[in-house]
């Protein structure tokens, strides 16, 4: 539990950092720093464009999956990380610089 | 009762011997119906197992279950039990059974019905007996021939027919019959005899052709009742559209509610190894993201700022060359050429033009009379007054070069069409032409005031300024002279043209060249003392106005170089014309802050230096070591010399003789207008002549470092810029500047721009703060 919550608190610390949000699998939200109705959009809107997004790196290579997920506007930017299954990925897919 | 059993006995009797008859007659049943013929099931008991050693799981187990038996023992048990022998089925298959042994097979599955089976034939026997090895070969074989696989290409084969020759037969054509052949010839005699051809109709003469008329013979009208035609199916298309109709339109609403956890199944969820796993893993790629954002601005219009960069670099209208100012006199310079121009080392917008009639030499000498009349000026110009020239020096002939002394801006040297060296002190009129602002200011509120009224203005009037010395005629250049410089004020030149520390601290030195083939130190300082009375009777005493100061008094008319430099040609007695000369050490622009640096000094050296210029002769001559003496000269042909001043002693005569020159190229075509050393590098000379451009380094003794294709017109003049120490300009003959930069193209210019229709003479670059200021004319 603490160490759950400090690694929350390190992201939610970072520079510029407006909110955080842990959401399961099906889109619910767990635990935010948002609140209720923001967290409730948030999580509903990002979790149907995560699965697309998902589900168009798999369709052009089935043995890829999306690691990340950065959308940039004008005012601001969302990352999405979602769950990666362990799968052994060569150079090309590693961390950016 | 006894008949009746009888009976019984009488009918089973019958009933068994046909049971009996029945069994014997049976016809042993074999696994024919599933593909085994050889195969009879068998059911063995145990008395017959230990009779023939077979029991199951003792003598005969599942990995042995076959069992050979004697084909004579069975026929003992045949004898032995009858019809209770459990072979009884199949005795049948024994008695004609060709081998000696019979196999049994135990069949523990009940594979076949029976709990043993009986092999019928031989052949069957021994597939059995020994099959597992066949099996095992096979494989093998197939996995070694797996392994290595061997090219063999592939052999041909004899051809088998299979009768397609015959229709090939058919359907060739061949020759049914054999064709005749005729030879017509005439007679011997008649060969080569003169014919003779005449004409007539072919129809009025019977006989004379034959005709064979086309008709259609119906024999070979031949019916075609054969076709080949192909044929695709397609499927019928067809277009259908529909449209609902919305018959009873309805609102519908639906209200929904976002899924949530409660609260206890958020505890449990957080408390949960999976997401702290999840989190672990997640949140580095996270932080490095976040990271990146702070690291770059992500938020920048890539556009936009590419934009904005084009804007700024290379803009069109900065790198134009704007006029300025222009100067016209209205009353001295009319179709009359500028030799020379020099801006004042210290006084910032003031420019001195030297100007010379644009005659030829025969012209001149034809019109000599008339030129004599005109004065030959240098004319003083303020960039506040365009029109009217500040000061005006007056010249005994036409001015080709001239310079202001680095030391002393007052002092102006300046070399004759004569051959004559001519000096000019204005430091009576300094005031006048360093507050050249306020006068023009004031000019500007006299512009209303009618033009009668503004004549007796004395103001105006530029005076004349007569030179102070000249050269000796005899002793000095026969002829024009090309170019005049100042040496730089930390060294001096000895007669021997070794370079020693400079006694006065100022610029006492000067060099010229004329086409003459000769290079004149000059030195300023009075010479020796005792004039010799020879002399004296060759001076002439020349009423000297009063108003010209007596600083050079003792040089005029008696003047005369103290190092005397031929160039001389090697081989032939025709020697090199020196046009332009360049010194290494030499102050092209002089700044501002020099000004104070003069002050200085002449504050060091006590009261105006020029007015006591023995004082520095008093001192001892210190030599400098090892001090660069040659300079770089361009000649009237375009060869670029590279010589030594120092004299030689000729070990004949005992004369003093010049150095031959170390190195001559000859990359021009035309006469050299320019030798000048860039002001950034000392060692890197620009050397302009006839049609192309060449830069030099001092040292490098194969060629030019670069040397430019030859352009449509001449060049005329050039000039390294002051502030870019890879760009220069070069004036050509049709009123073009080209402008190179060598960081940016190397064989072509990288800006030309017209200025005038007339030829381009001279050019000179000032630099004032970071802007340019660039005078041509």
């Amino acid at each position: 539990m603490a160490e759950v919550e400090e690694t929350l608190k390190r992201i939610q610390n970072h520079k510029g950092v407006i909110g955080t949000m842990v959401v399961n699998a099906e889109g619910i939200p767990i635990r935010t720093t948002l609140d209720n109705s923001t967290t409730v959009q948030y999580a509903g809107l990002l979790h149907q464009l995560t699965m697309k997004a998902k589900s168009t790196v798999r369709d052009i290579d089935p043995q890829n999956d999306l690691t990340f997920l950065r959308i940039r506007s004008k005012k601001h930017e969302v990352m999405v990380a979602p769950e990666v299954p362990l799968i052994p990925c060569n150079r090309k897919c590693s961390s950016p610089l | 009762m006894a008949p009746r059993l009888k009976k019984e006995k009488l009918e089973s009797k019958p009933k068994s011997a046909k049971q009996k008859i029945a069994y014997e007659e049976a016809v042993p049943v074999s696994m024919e119906s599933i593909g085994h013929p050889e195969i009879f099931p068998l059911v063995l008991t145990t008395k017959t197992q230990e009779i023939f050693n077979c029991r199951a799981g003792e003598d005969i187990t599942e990995e042995h279950p076959n069992k050979l038996i004697k084909k004579e023992d069975i026929i003992q048990d045949f004898k032995n039990r009858a019809g209770i022998s459990d072979f009884h089925p199949v005795k049948k298959i024994v008695m004609e059974y060709p081998g000696e042994e019979l196999l049994v097979v135990y069949d523990k599955e009940f594979k076949y019905g029976q709990n043993f089976y009986l092999i019928g034939t031989e052949e069957a026997k021994e597939s059995i007996l020994n099959p597992p090895e066949e099996q095992v070969d096979t494989e093998e074989v197939k996995e070694s021939v797996e392994e290595v696989y061997v090219y063999k290409p592939p052999i041909p084969k004899p051809w088998v027919s299979l009768g397609s020759e015959k229709e090939i037969e058919e359907e060739s054509v061949h020759e049914s019959t054999v064709r005749a052949k005729y030879k017509i010839s005439r007679e011997r005699r008649q060969f080569g005899a003169p014919i003779k051809f005449g004409d007539y109709n072919a129809s009025s003469v019977k006989d004379s052709y034959i005709e064979c008329t086309a008709y259609a013979d119906k024999n070979f009208t031949v019916k075609q009742l054969e076709k080949d035609i192909a044929i695709q199916v397609i499927p019928i298309l067809m277009d259908t559209y529909t449209q609902t109709q919305w018959k009873f339109p309805r609102n519908a609403t639906t209200q929904y509610m976002p899924r949530e956890f409660s609260k206890e199944e958020r505890e449990t969820l957080l408390q949960s190894k999976d997401l702290k796993d999840f989190l672990n893993s997640v949140s580095l790629s996270v932080e490095a993201a976040l990271q990146q954002n702070e690291i770059m601005n992500v938020f920048i219009d890539d556009w936009k700022v590419l934009a904005e960069e084009e804007a700024t670099f290379g803009d069109k209208t900065d790198s134009h060359l704007k006029e300025y100012q222009s100067f016209t006199d209205l009353h001295n310079i009319k179709d009359k050429t500028i030799t020379c121009i020099c801006w004042h080392p210290t006084i910032y917008g003031l420019i001195a033009v030297s100007i010379a009639e644009r005659l030829s030499y025969e012209e001149r000498v034809q019109f000599s009379g008339k030129l004599l009349l005109q004065p030959s000026l240098i004319l003083f110009w303020s960039f506040s007054d365009p029109i009217h020239p500040q000061l005006m020096l007056q010249s005994p002939d036409d001015i080709f070069c001239f310079r202001f002394c680095p030391s002393n801006p007052n002092i102006i040297a300046g070399g004759c069409i004569n051959g004559q060296v001519v000096l000019w002190d204005i430091s009576a009129h300094s005031e006048r032409i360093v507050h050249v602002k306020g006068s023009g200011s004031t000019s500007k509120k006299a512009v209303l005031k009618p033009i009668f009224l503004l004549e007796p203005d004395s103001n105006k009037d530029a005076p004349y300024v007569r030179h102070c010395a000249v050269s000796s005629i005899e002793y000095g250049h026969k002829k024009l002279v090309t170019d005049i410089h100042w040496l730089t004020d930390n060294f001096e030149v000895n007669r021997m043209g070794y370079a020693f520390e400079n006694r006065s601290g100022i610029c006492c030195q000067l060099v010229t060249c004329s086409i003459d083939c000769t290079i004149y130190f000059w030195d300023i300082r009075p010479t020796r003392p005792p004039p010799i009375p020879t002399d004296k009777k060759k001076e002439e005493t020349v009423e000297v106005p009063h108003d010209v100061p007596s600083t050079f008094l003792h040089l005029d008319l008696s003047w005369r170089p103290h190092i005397r430099i031929t160039l001389a040609k090697s081989g032939t007695t025709l020697d090199h014309c020196p046009v332009k000369l360049s010194l290494r050490n030499e102050s092209l622009n002089y700044q501002v802050q020099d000004a104070q640096i003069l002050q200085q000094k002449a504050q060091i050296a006590g009261e105006d230096p020029y007015h006591n210029l023995e004082s520095g002769l008093a001192k001892i001559l210190k030599p400098i070591e090892d001090y660069n003496t040659k300079f770089f000269v361009g000649t009237e042909d375009g060869e670029v010399i590279y010589t030594d001043w120092r004299m030689e002693r000729d070990h004949d005569s005992g004369r003093l003789i010049s150095q031959k020159p170390l190195n001559r190229y000859a990359v021009h075509d035309g006469s050299i207008n320019t030798v000048q050393r860039s002001p950034f590098y000392q060692d890197i000379v620009l050397t302009i002549g006839g049609w192309n451009v060449a830069i030099w380094k001092e040292g490098v003794s194969q060629g030019p470092l670069l040397l430019s294709a030859c352009s449509t017109k001449m060049y005329t003049s050039g000039h390294w810029s002051l502030t870019r120490p890879a760009v220069f300009f070069v004036g050509k003959e049709d009123g073009y500047i080209d402008i190179w930069d060598l960081l940016e193209k190397t064989h072509e210019p990288a800006h030309t721009q017209n200025i005038c229709i007339t030829s381009i003479t001279y050019i000179r670059p000032w630099m004032f703060s970071s802007t340019k200021c660039i005078p041509l004319l």
